[in-house]
């Protein structure tokens, strides 16, 4: 009996190995679990962090709100999961989490070896490095010989190593897996220098017990464009993250905002307005939405000028004139109609 | 005659045979279609996996490898997992040389009728064993080193010594002349040699006449004597190398970095507590008897400790403290922590997370500290062997 009941345990184990789910899309799952669930850093302030009543707040997080608006219509059907930048590409193909909002830089092994995809991007950004006021540096190549502070499994540590050898400068670095870490140990005496993406170091030099003792340093050396990823294979929720984040660019460019959204629903002469606002044309059903999808994202989390100025224009990282910017007014931030 | 011969589906022998036989063919056919599946989904889900990455340049540095050099442009992946693996052996095999022997002191303590020296080591024990490793490497790491050691402008002099927030600087000696230092390390070997013969001449000379030396002292010392001794005569064949401050930190010597210090303090400090349970249950497990047999036939206390107490108490303090060994070197891999660069942070970490290769990279991983365990359960064994009751 015991023999027979092992052997059964055998066949049950290959059968188990051989059975396939079937694979329903992600709107589907997200739709019957009732809630998103999206992959962010937490912990960097002005981009997801807690804030004081423990609700994640910043521009990684607003995007996570504004897709559980457009798919729920409640942006509040959302649940954070902090990653390291180790873990978010794992935990997005392995299905635990549906999106990765978090300050992720689009790089072409990224996009074609690790099963995921990029839509667009929420941050444009460089990287630069951070020292203290009085270590007389005023220059990265200032920096020969120096330790410097790093997170690792990042494009940054990749720039760094780049840009120390193609000038031929030799570094040391120090390589912590979260960026709260990165600040302990600059603050602690571990490195001279601190090296992130410019806003990530205007965001940690204002959670350091004196902000006025750290400078940034002119250069910046890398191009960071940082973006929602999904799973790759899943057009339509691709085109649903991507076209959430599109319609807010789109807003702020025709001037729709949280405020007036509902004027502009009732009233606007302007098609274009009334395609994202959801009473012209079927710009939801397209996309397997509803059809007041980018008006609930507008009308509960802002359009882009809105979050921006929420989130990220605190840390001191001014907007006017900045490659973030929209394109009509000096920037590089141009999203496709809506229509 | 009636034929004995077992028919073929009842012979017990055949048919266990069979039933295992189809048994493990099911267990492989499961194993290799879990293979198989995983294979299949990872493709299908656009990831690729091959080991094609490892002679592919690593993009990134290793600030701390101490035996490969690690140049930044040529180090390929494969050498940075070896560099890993090389700096999970380092932190080990100082962590278990300093875990031990603080291990045993406290649990002798533990042991003392000293009062205060035994509560004192209760004290410990109880504070260290019952605290999460991960929060007392941090604790270490950033709020007593980091805190308190100044920045490498300010070190702290210890001669030729230097401590400060990067870690402490140390001067290494160098090969300067090498045919006069083949000769001095022929003649501190040949010194080695000669103790060793020295030893074994005095425990004959002992077990036949029962007059015994002080041989660990008089061995010590003609080492060091006969080592200084012919460094002198041949003048000096290795230089030292001493750290000068740099513009940033110091440069030249050898460098023992901060996180290495942090990760070996918290790992010996953790598994000592451990290890010191285990040698104070050894000593308990000796009962009074013996001690009182030794005294009667008059041993002095150190003869008492060598010859009766260490060699009984040793048998029941090794196994377990086997497993505190291999426990120590597990736990190296929260090194991450603090930023150094063992091979959970180099490469199933960094390198992981460059090139995507979870499934090889995490394979690896656990292979090698699988081995590490398995090598270092079977060393340990072996001298475990060594000390146990010969039963005849």
């Amino acid at each position: 009996m015991k023999k027979i009941t092992s052997l059964l345990t055998g066949v049950a184990f290959a059968g188990i190995a051989f059975a396939n789910a079937a694979y329903a899309t992600t709107l589907e799952e997200v739709q019957s679990r009732g809630e998103l669930r999206c992959g962010v850093d937490g912990g960097v302030a002005g981009f997801s962090a807690p804030n004081d009543a423990g609700k994640m707040v910043g521009i990684d997080a607003s995007v996570c709100d504004a897709v559980a608006a457009a798919v729920f219509g409640d942006a509040s059907k959302v649940t954070y999961i902090p990653l390291t930048a180790a873990e978010r590409f794992t935990a997005l193909t392995a299905g635990e989490i549906d999106m990765v909002s978090r300050n992720t830089t689009h790089t072409l092994t990224r996009d074609a070896t690790l099963g995921v995809n990029f839509t667009y991007y929420n941050f444009i950004d460089g990287q630069g490095f951070m020292v203290a006021k009085d270590a007389g540096l005023s220059s990265v190549k200032d920096l020969d010989g120096a330790s410097i502070c790093v997170q690792t499994g990042t494009t940054t540590e990749l720039n760094m190593a780049d840009y120390f050898r193609n000038g031929g400068m030799d570094f040391t670095p120090v390589g912590y897996s979260t960026s709260v870490q990165t600040r302990e140990g600059l603050e602690g005496g571990a490195c001279d220098a601190l090296t992130s993406d410019a806003s990530q170091l205007a965001a940690i030099r204002s959670e350091t017990a004196d902000p006025n003792a750290w400078t940034m340093l002119p250069e910046i050396i890398s191009k960071e464009p940082l973006g929602p990823v999904v799973r790759q294979g899943d057009d339509q929720w691709m085109d649903i993250v991507a076209w959430t984040l599109y319609a807010l660019i789109n807003a702020e460019e025709l001037g729709i905002t949280s405020a007036n959204v509902d004027a502009m629903k009732a009233d606007s002469p302007n098609p274009s307005v009334g395609r994202i606002v959801g009473s012209e044309g079927e710009t939801g059903a397209n996309l397997g939405l509803s059809q007041d999808w980018a008006y609930n994202a507008i009308k509960q989390v802002g359009n882009y000028g809105e979050i921006y100025e929420r989130t990220v224009e605190p840390l001191g990282i001014p907007r006017a004139g900045s490659v973030n910017d929209l394109w009509t007014r000096g920037g590089i931030l141009y999203a496709p109609p809506v229509r | 005659m009636k034929s004995t011969t077992i028919p073929l589906h009842r012979n017990p022998k055949l048919r266990s045979f069979v039933v295992q036989a189809s048994l493990l063919l099911l267990v492989a056919y499961a194993l290799f279609s879990v293979y198989q599946t995983t294979v299949s989904n990872l493709e299908e889900r656009g990831i690729k996996t091959s080991t094609s990455f490892f002679d592919e340049v690593a993009p990134f540095k290793v600030g701390y490898s101490p035996f490969l050099e690690f140049k930044l442009g040529e180090t390929t992946y494969i050498e940075v997992f070896f560099i890993g693996v090389l700096n999970t052996l380092l932190v080990a095999v100082l962590g278990i040389l300093a875990a031990t022997v603080l291990g045993f002191f406290i649990g002798i303590m533990r042991t003392s009728q000293n009062w205060l020296a035994s509560k004192c080591a209760l004290f410990y024990v109880e504070t260290f064993r019952n605290m999460p490793l991960l929060l007392q490497i941090m604790f270490w790491n950033f709020a007593i080193f980091l805190a308190f050691l100044p920045p490498p402008k300010q070190s702290i002099e210890m001669g030729v010594f230097f401590l400060n927030s990067r870690g402490l600087h140390t001067p290494v000696p160098f090969i300067e002349n090498h045919l006069l230092s083949t000769i001095w390390f022929g003649v501190i070997f040949a010194s080695f040699v000669g103790t060793f013969v020295f030893a074994k001449w005095s425990k004959k000379r002992f077990e036949s006449t029962g007059k015994s030396l002080p041989v660990f002292l008089i061995s010590l010392s003609s080492i060091i004597t006969v080592s200084y001794i012919t460094f002198v005569i041949l003048g000096s064949p290795l230089g030292i190398d001493i750290p000068v401050l740099g513009k940033f930190n110091f440069k030249g010597g050898g460098q023992l970095p901060l996180p290495l210090f942090s990760l070996w303090f918290a790992l010996t400090i953790y598994t000592s507590a451990f290890i010191a349970e285990n040698v104070r249950a050894g000593i308990s497990s000796i009962s009074k008897g013996q001690v009182e047999a030794a005294r009667s036939i008059g041993l002095t206390r150190t003869q008492m400790v060598k010859m009766i107490i260490l060699p009984q108490a040793l048998r029941v303090v090794i196994p377990p403290t086997i497993s505190q060994y291999l426990n120590l070197t597990k736990n190296s891999s929260l090194a991450i922590a603090v930023g150094f660069e063992e091979v959970v942070a180099v490469w199933a970490n960094i390198s992981l997370n460059q090139t995507g290769q979870a499934l090889i990279i995490i394979a690896m991983t656990i292979v090698f500290y699988e081995c590490c365990s398995l090598f270092t359960s079977f060393i340990l064994n072996i001298y475990n062997k060594r000390v146990q009751i010969t039963e005849r």
